[in-house]
């Protein structure tokens, strides 16, 4: 049995211990707003906070989580007003939104470490985050507004 | 299922008010006469009105990022004069009362603008009509604002929602006599709104395909031949069986040629959750047998392209005697370009749910076209397409990927076969490997310039396996629509030019990516113009200038040309060679192009380039190390869409083009040998991160009254050429085939 806490909730897993992270979230908790978009952490798009800190949940094993705290978008703030949501809705950052969850999580989590953080701390923290609709340069300019910071 | 999205439920009532046709109103009485509690007046098939006053919009285009969802409601909005916090928008299921749903070639604006238009101000004159009759006064007293109609002289109000019922029993108002706005009343047209999905988004509460949900439903991974049109010859399962959570293992039949959009075929494996059914199927043994598609090899075929790329052959346009005015040229310049085949690769990869119960199917899917999803369905199970309901979700990303509905067809089989709702969610490797490919293609080019550097003559040739070879096996030369985007149409004004396309024979499923065509025509074309440009020792815009000639507007007439103008005429929508030339003008003052001075590791690229009917022209600047690195610290665009609804969106479009046109340009490329194709996730199918994408792009809206023309495309093409010009301007080496990273620079 594996006990993690999730968004603040209690959870005990006894499925396959190898099962990421994901599939839990989204298939037993329907908790979907972390996206499956390569299974291999080159993209991002499933990007979570296991104890504060950016991880990828297609590759987090649940075996590995036992008595860690998750925080997924879902539990990112009440309405949607962390300072990093508020940013993005600001600069119309999404195209298609698909890969901005895992966006906003990693930058939330690039923020907490450099809170005034520079081009490169950005491209440093944010390249492993694909966008296929190109966003790249609204995420730049959200972050630094986020953090106060001239864009 | 999904509360999250507003799916429309009002089906029964909409279908039996209004027949087919995408523009056909109410044209009687409310059904608050029929039936005893009625509270929505439907006025056109996209718009309802609630007594309480709310406002509902049907986005019947699929969202995947252009805005489209927000756009064509807001036009609405607009003409109605709604309030926009007033207005909920619902996503239509598949129906063709709506038109055309399907949303593909950069056209929702420009085909239903109008129409989203006329549906506001008609549900308007009504309402003002139904104030006029309570109150007793000329309809031209009362006017429409923010949500209610006011009589004039005495300032008097009715809410929209206090007039539904009686505006309900208006006669539906004739098209003439209906009065759209005047562009300086406009509230949201051409001003903009925020994306209705844009909370949702950033919270992770937005549904799309992958999100889909109903419960009792199974999940599905599928083992598909791994050549096009392989066969199963056997399998064993047992294997598979015995992991926990699997329920059984079902074979899909494979599709017979042309594939169009059939379900490919395979083993699937049918599990209690996504994880568990991909492990399962790892454990499937299969043999298959290759079928005749396994001796493809891109590398081979690449060689033959080109090989039928440097000889006649079928002459798709010609203007003058070219081959007599190469024998009088003072110089002659030939080029071979080279493009690779390309995957779509879309941040959320195929998925569909689909529920099939009693010879009727319920599909939730991301699709670019839920009504070929309800054909496709239906084709696959032997049933009508009016009984496949298909419910469309946000899309995460498509670029011409999700308009065909294949995956959609393996979720219907299987919840046929399995009598449960049935869910099939596409791994990476799976999106990569089994797609639609944007094609290769071979291309050559020969100028004849005179003494002065001007060219004379211009011959060019393209190869490449076309899209139609997916819907006819036999098709191997390119269709109109394809020789249309940048081929048939290059805009020079040169007295002897001939286009020439050769045949070539697909061994993958050929499809359209954003852009299509004009990806490969653009960079040939673009980079071979600037060949000539540093041949004849002139300034790269300069000199295009002077082959676009004066502004005139091209018709192809007695040129041997079938010029498709992406199904629009050439009276409305002109090849206007005036209107390149302003973009190309207005790029190079934004860029300060006079100004710079390449060299050195340090360049700037021009390409310019019509597609969807509108106009784009591009400066990018590359900084390239000593290690061949490339950078690309600025990219300037300037745009002539036409009339501009939602600015901010498409800018937007614009940034993403230029990043997805980067990355293509950098690093895309898929390979094939034994048949199969060789890359199969973001390792080894890259596309351009935050680090490699342009840093910054400016796009200059060049203001144009003209009709609306397309946004999500146009801006992809000029730019592989205008980075492989700057790398020119930058280290003097001349590159002719993408990616960038498979060149050497040395």
């Amino acid at each position: 049995m594996i006990r993690l806490k999730i968004n603040g909730t209690d959870r005990e897993y006894t499925g396959d211990p190898q099962m990421p992270l994901l599939w839990y979230l989204r298939d037993a908790l329907q908790l979907t707003g972390s996206k499956f978009g390569c299974g291999m952490g080159l993209c991002g798009a499933c990007t979570v906070h296991v104890d504060g800190e950016a991880a990828r949940s297609c590759l987090a094993p649940m075996q590995t989580l036992n008595g860690k705290q998750v925080l997924t978008i879902e539990g990112l703030s009440a309405n949607g007003d962390n300072p990093v949501q508020r940013a993005w809705e600001q600069e119309n950052v999404p195209q298609c939104g698909y890969c901005q969850a895992g966006q906003i999580m990693q930058a939330v989590a690039l923020l907490k470490t450099k809170p005034k953080p520079t081009d490169r701390d950005i491209d440093e923290a944010m390249q492993g985050n694909i966008c296929r609709c190109g966003t790249y340069q609204r995420i730049r300019t959200a972050i630094k507004k986020a953090a106060g910071v001239q864009a | 299922m999904t509360n999250r999205i507003e799916l429309a439920t009002r089906r029964d009532f909409l279908g039996t008010l209004f027949s087919a046709g995408a523009l056909v109103f109410a044209a009687g009485a409310a059904p608050a006469e029929a039936e005893p509690v009625q509270t929505t007046w439907n006025p056109s098939v996209y718009l309802g009105l609630d007594t309480d006053g709310s406002v509902i919009i049907v986005a019947h285009r699929s969202e995947m990022g252009t805005g489209i969802r927000t756009s064509l409601p807001m036009v609405v909005a607009d003409e109605l004069d709604a309030d926009w916090s007033r207005v909920r928008v619902e996503q239509a299921i598949g129906d063709g009362k709506y038109g055309t749903q399907n949303t593909d070639g950069s056209c929702s604006i420009r085909d239903f603008y109008d129409i989203m238009r006329e549906t506001g101000a008609t549900a308007r004159l009504m309402l003002q009509r139904a104030a006029a009759a309570q109150w007793n006064v000329s309809v031209a007293e009362c006017r429409a604002g923010n949500h209610h109609i006011v009589h004039t002289p005495t300032g008097r109000k009715f809410n929209f929602g206090e007039l539904v019922s009686a505006a309900a029993k208006q006669p539906m108002p004739r098209k003439e006599e209906i009065q759209l706005k005047p562009a300086s009343e406009f509230r949201y047209i051409g001003k903009g709104v925020p994306s209705v999905d844009l909370k949702g988004i950033c919270t992770g509460q937005a549904v799309y395909g992958f999100d889909a949900h109903v419960p009792g439903m199974v999940f599905a991974s599928i083992e598909r031949p791994p050549v096009l049109g392989g066969k199963l010859k056997s399998y064993n399962d047992a294997e598979a069986r015995r992991i926990p959570g699997v329920e059984q293992v079902v074979v899909i039949e494979e599709a017979q040629p042309p594939y169009g959009f059939q379900a490919l075929g395979g083993v699937a494996v049918i599990a209690n959750n996504t994880w568990t059914a991909a492990q399962a199927r790892k454990k499937l043994k299969i043999e298959w047998e290759y079928g005749p598609n396994a001796i493809y090899d891109s590398e081979q075929y690449k060689k033959s392209l080109l090989e039928t790329a440097n000889k006649p052959q079928r002459v798709v346009r010609s203007v003058g005697d070219v081959d007599a005015a190469f024998g009088a040229a003072a110089k002659i310049i030939e080029a071979n370009y080279y493009t690779p085949l390309l995957s779509h690769a879309p941040m959320e990869p195929p998925a569909a749910l689909a529920e099939y119960r009693g010879g009727k199917v319920e599909v939730w899917t991301a699709t670019q076209n839920p009504q070929e999803v309800q054909t496709t369905v239906a084709k696959a199970l032997g049933i009508q397409p009016t009984g496949v309901t298909c419910h469309v979700t946000l899309l995460g990303g498509a670029f011409g990927r999700k308009s065909k509905p294949d995956y959609v067809a393996e979720a219907a089989i299987l919840s046929k076969k399995v009598g449960k709702p049935v869910k099939i969610s596409w791994t990476r490797e799976e999106d990569i490997r089994f797609d639609y490919y944007h094609s290769t293609s071979a291309m050559y080019f020969k100028a004849g310039l005179d003494a002065s550097g001007k060219p004379v003559a211009w011959l060019q040739r393209t190869v490449f396996p076309p899209i139609t070879s997916t819907f006819d096996d036999k098709e191997q030369y390119g269709s109109a629509g394809e020789l249309s985007q940048g081929f048939i149409d290059v805009p020079f004004d040169i007295p002897n030019l001939r286009a020439e396309n050769g045949p070539a024979q697909a061994h993958l499923r050929i499809g359209w990516l954003r852009s299509v065509a004009n990806i490969y025509h653009a960079f040939g074309v673009q980079s071979f113009l600037d060949e000539l440009a540093h041949a004849a020792g002139r300034d790269c815009i300069e000199y295009y200038l002077a082959a676009l000639g004066a502004p005139r507007q091209i018709d192809f007439a007695g040129q041997n040309a079938k010029y498709s103008n992406y199904g629009k005429p050439l009276s409305q929508y002109p090849v206007d060679t005036g209107r390149l030339r302003r973009v190309v003008e207005t790029v190079a003052e934004r860029s300060g192009w006079a100004n710079k001075k390449s060299g050195n590791g340090r360049g700037w690229g021009f390409a310019a380039h019509r597609s969807f009917l509108t106009y784009v022209a591009a400066v990018v600047e590359v900084e390239v190390d000593s290690n061949g690195k490339l950078r690309i610290p600025r990219v300037d665009l300037a745009v002539d869409t036409g009339a501009v609804i939602n600015p901010d969106r498409v800018k937007a479009q614009f940034e993403g083009a230029a990043v997805f046109g980067a990355s293509l340009a950098l690093m895309g490329e898929i390979t094939a040998a034994d048949g199969r194709v060789q890359q199969g996730n973001f390792n080894n199918y890259p596309v351009a991160r935050m680090n490699e994408a342009p840093y910054e792009t400016h796009v200059h809206l060049v203001p144009n009254g003209a009709l609306p023309t397309g946004a999500g495309e146009p801006g992809v093409p000029p730019m592989a050429p205008a980075i492989y010009n700057a790398v020119f301007a930058a280290t003097g080496k001349r590159l002719r085939e993408l990616p960038f990273r498979k060149q050497k620079l040395a």
